[in-house]
């Protein structure tokens, strides 16, 4: 027990607290949302993580090394002397996944595809979290009026068919046809109108239900200003389920993508690859028995939105306590928990209390092996 | 004894029984928990709850498990009927016989249909929250014949009648017609008679009971308890207990046994532990608890008592209500609900004034009234001179530089993801004292230290300090700036008592230096009588009764005072049984 000095006092029991989680100084690493988790996973719930930590991971690199990992350009026709590429030709030495009927080469294609992919995720998302958060906590906070109005236009335009909207803002940006950005930003935006509601009524639920605990309470007791609450409080405490959303909406950002290629109003073949344009091109390939054409860019499609959804339905089932599995020992284990707060009781090490309650009543020989009922008999 | 068994491997229980070491013991005790061990697997590793518990529990007796939050009262008890989660993994065994005197089973090694036919037949639970238990969409009385039906009962008449009767024998009147009542039309004192009629229908031999009065009002408690006195008599049933509290272990065990960490430190009949403790662990647990009459003196370190500088009735009053109304706006169509009635009242710096009620009287909305957290709805209250009635809050913020405020559950009252620091430094920093939490980092330690936390605290976070221990920091903070007010609602209610008992001396110390004004809401008379200089009853929005402290608790004019003061258990067997008789009396007289 420290004593108390002239400078500091001593509280009974410090040195067993020095011991609880305080000391245990993990790296920074650790402390990462998604490694934190990966930590904390077992059985089929580490599984089903690690799977999609390893496509998402291994799209991430496809986007970034695209131009080295890919042997042609990705609006390439020619070979460098000049002879176009055959087209609908099938797998070769050339064209290891053949080429399609416009005459691209279908490897190439699919890995600057994963490019145009991760681009649009980056955008739909940062465009929608931003404003979706900064209105949740406006409207949780305030409530009033302004809330239900913006619960409601929440509501309304989550009765708007997402693929929709998508291609009004396609054909409102770019009239359609458009470059690289201009169908990104097209595929982006109009998945961020839909988003935002998600982002709004996430943020907004957390923010109604921290908004009334006691700590939110004191800073008003104290006269912390609307803005500090907000932002020091609130924004914080309430941002604990956003990596679960951001995961769930990035694979639908890359099915609205690939929906507005397939239906013709994405990005043209000649400012970006992109795999739900090569699709659309090789519908009539399949009856026609050319299987690779449509195979490659589908499977890229399911992969990557496979492995995102896993990531994020990992991260929602171990963020739920009540989801997460946990092993089971098998035996009787483990230390005694030092829950004590007896200010009176002396410091120790975890295992040691049947040592010390036996110091403790040393004289009383009964001890342990006394039974209620004999010892009501002695009294 | 080293027979560990998950849930898997109990199949054939009854073979197992003859072939291991395990034998059943000897002696006609209702239930046996011998050498019990329970771990858990949690995120950070395994964890022991309960180590090498030994005890019995008699045929037709009460006992009562005490101990602070933590020592493996609550998982003891649940492993008596297995109760138990995924992650739990059990050694030693429960020895339990039914009623009728048979071959004892070691519920442990039951499983499936075994294991239902124990639970609710021969030990049943009673939990904390009726209302939880309660399933708020179906009727109490088929709620009731649930447990008919799964124990065999096939009769629709039957099962009614039982349900009807069972309810008459816990004290709900006009049984015939409420059995068709749902959950909400009841109180929280009736739902609780319910669980507890639940668990008596099926006549078992055991009922287990944790924390069942925790939740109520005394008034309510005492009712309750009177219940279970009843299932021993009049059933002949056993009745685990479990409370922190050694007022209701006066009132109602027949044995006590003392948990201490997942160990039991002592057992033995009521008035031994209560008169002659054996352990030092005991001994401190009943030196912690609060009594009336019990005058809380502060010493310094050289032994004389800390006392007031001033007389706080020649001081100028600090708030003033008169005819302070408080209504919550009522939902569609409802009227509004008037929580704070027409009171009045003064408190005068350096004064405590105590603020005493039951749930639902109004006592913690005048508390947040005054700290400027609730609307005034009608009459006056000046705080600190401003009159909240129709307050601006830019008029009143300068005025909050003097208040502070003591939330009663110190679990959520800091932000989780600041440090104490941060936290007890934000009124600091709101006020403009300091720049930063940095700049405020020595006056802070001074704080800590004041309520007697090392200034290394500073940089933990909230929830690495025992509740005790947030609880003082939360002092800390209310004190950060000096205030001339200080409200603090229910501040130890959350609390075991043996850190009660620190954090009211603390309390008391502190006002005795600094001298600040005080409402200090509870709903816990021998707490208020520690502190205050003058109490205020509180009774459905109205003040029943108003005055010097020692005067209310020693001559309670009015018949609601009076009830509330009965039906408090004192914690002391044989004063308690005394007192029980009060209160009955206060009760007949009440009626007649």
């Amino acid at each position: 027990m420290p004593e108390s000095t002239a400078t500091s006092v001593g509280v009974p029991g410090d040195t067993r607290l020095e011991k609880l989680s305080v000391s245990k100084n993990r790296h920074w690493f650790s402390k990462l949302p998604v490694v934190r988790q990966l930590g904390i996973a077992v059985g089929w719930q580490k599984g089903m993580l690690i799977v999609g930590l390893v496509l998402t991971c291994f799209f991430l690199l496809v986007a970034i090394f695209a131009p080295v990992i890919a042997p042609y350009g990705y609006a390439q026709m020619k070979y460098d002397d000049g002879t176009g590429f055959p087209t609908q030709a099938p797998p070769s030495a050339e064209h290891i996944w053949g080429t399609t009927v416009g005459g691209y080469d279908v490897f190439s294609r699919t890995v600057w595809g994963a490019r145009t992919a991760v681009i649009a995720i980056i955008v739909a998302v940062v465009l929608s979290i931003f404003l979706g958060v900064l209105l949740g906590l406006v409207s949780g906070y305030f409530g009033g009026w302004v809330d239900r109005v913006l619960v409601v236009i929440a509501d309304a335009i989550y009765s708007f068919p997402s693929l929709l909207l998508a291609i009004l803002m396609a054909i409102v940006i770019s009239g359609g046809q458009s470059s690289m950005w201009g169908g990104i930003l097209a595929s982006g935006i109009s998945i961020t109108v839909v988003y935002i509601p998600q982002y709004f009524r996430t943020i907004r639920a957390e923010v109604v239900r921290i908004k009334g605990s006691a700590f939110v309470e004191s800073s008003k007791v104290v006269g912390a200003s609307t803005w500090r609450i907000m932002t020091r409080h609130l924004l914080r405490n309430s941002t604990r389920t956003l990596p679960v959303i951001l995961t769930l909406n990035s694979s639908e950002a890359i099915l609205t993508l690939a929906g507005l290629g397939f239906l013709g109003f994405g990005i043209e073949p000649t400012k970006a690859a992109e795999w739900g344009y090569d699709l659309n091109r090789s519908v009539a390939d399949v009856t026609a028995g050319i299987w690779w054409t449509a195979v490659f860019p589908g499977l890229a499609i399911v992969l990557i939105v496979l492995g995102i959804t896993l990531v994020g339905e990992s991260l929602n089932d171990l963020a739920d306590p009540r989801l997460r599995t946990r092993k089971s020992a098998g035996e009787v284990i483990g230390s005694i928990e030092d829950t004590s707060v007896d200010p009176n009781a002396k410091p120790d090490a975890a295992n040691q209390v049947l040592a010390e309650l036996d110091a403790m009543d040393g004289r009383d020989a009964a001890g342990d092996s006394t039974t209620v009922g004999d010892a009501g008999k002695e009294a | 004894m080293a027979g560990t068994h998950s849930a898997k491997d109990n199949d054939l229980a009854e073979k197992a029984v003859k072939d291991d070491a395990l034998t059943p013991p000897t002696g006609d005790d209702l239930a046996v928990v011998d050498d019990l061990s329970v771990s858990f697997v949690t995120d950070a590793g395994p964890i022991k709850a309960v180590d090498g518990v030994h005890f019995t529990i008699p045929r037709r007796s009460v006992v009562g498990v005490v101990g602070e939050s933590g020592s493996g009262k609550s998982v003891t008890a649940r492993s008596i009927i297995k109760l138990l989660p995924e992650t739990a993994t059990t050694s030693g065994a429960v020895w339990l016989r039914s009623r009728d005197g048979k071959g004892a089973v070691d519920v442990l090694r039951l499983s499936g249909d075994d294991l239902r036919r124990v639970r609710g037949g021969e030990a049943a639970m009673v939990f904390q929250e009726p209302n939880s238990v309660l399933n708020p969409v179906y009727t109490i009385g088929w709620q009731i014949e649930e447990g008919l039906l799964a124990h065999g009962m096939k009769d629709r008449k039957e099962r009614r009648a039982k349900a009807i009767e069972i309810l008459e024998k816990v004290g709900i009147p006009d049984a015939a017609t409420r059995v068709d009542y749902y959950p909400h039309q009841f109180s929280g004192g009736q739902k609780q008679r319910i669980v507890i009629a639940m668990a008596l229908v099926l006549n078992p031999g055991l009922i287990l009971a944790d924390e069942p009065t925790t939740a109520l009002d005394v008034t309510v408690q005492a009712e309750i308890l009177d219940l279970l006195r009843l299932a021993r008599d009049e059933f002949g049933a056993s009745v685990l207990i479990i409370t922190h509290n050694m007022g209701v272990i006066a009132d109602i065990a027949d044995q006590v046994v003392v948990m201490y960490r997942g160990h039991v430190v002592e057992q033995g009949d009521v008035e031994q532990i209560f008169y002659h403790p054996q352990h030092d662990y005991t001994r401190r647990l009943l030196a912690a608890v609060p009594r009336i009459g019990q005058k809380l003196v502060v010493r310094d370190r050289e032994g004389r008592p800390v006392e007031r500088k001033v007389d706080w009735r020649t001081q100028p009053v600090a708030v003033e209500a008169k005819g302070l109304t408080i209504t919550y706006p009522g939902r569609l169509m409802q009227p509004d609900f008037t929580a704070v009635d027409g009171i009045d009242f003064t408190i005068h710096r350096s004064e405590v004034l105590g603020l005493v009620g039951e749930s639902g009287s109004g006592k913690s909305t005048t508390g947040r009234a005054i700290a400027g957290l609730q609307k005034v709805s009608g009459g006056s209250l000046k705080v600190l001179g401003v009159e909240m009635n129709g307050v601006k809050e830019r008029a009143f913020k300068p005025k909050r530089a003097e208040i502070g405020f003591v939330f009663q559950d110190p679990g959520s009252s800091f932000d989780p993801l600041m440090t104490i620091a941060e936290n007890v430094a934000e009124p600091l920093i709101v006020h403009g004292k300091y720049s930063s939490v940095a700049d405020a980092k020595d006056y802070v330690g001074d704080l800590l230290e004041m309520v007697q936390l090392p200034r290394a605290y500073m940089n933990r976070f909230p929830h690495e300090l025992s509740g005790g221990q947030r609880q003082r920091a939360s002092l800390a903070r209310g004190l950060a700036l000096k205030p001339s007010l200080l409200i603090a609602d229910e501040p130890t209610s959350a609390l075991d008592v043996s850190v009660q008992a620190k954090v009211l001396e603390l309390f008391k110390q502190l006002q005795a230096e600094i001298g600040f004004a005080c409402l200090f809401i509870t709903h816990d008379l021998a707490v208020v009588d520690m502190l205050a200089d003058r109490i205020m009853v509180m009774h459905q929005g109205r003040i029943v009764e108003h005055g010097d402290a020692d005067q209310i608790m020693q001559h309670p004019a009015e018949p609601y005072t009076r009830k509330l003061l009965a039906s408090l258990p004192v914690p002391d067997p044989r004063e308690q049984r005394e007192h029980r008789a009060q209160l009955h009396e206060l009760l007949a007289a009440e009626q007649a």
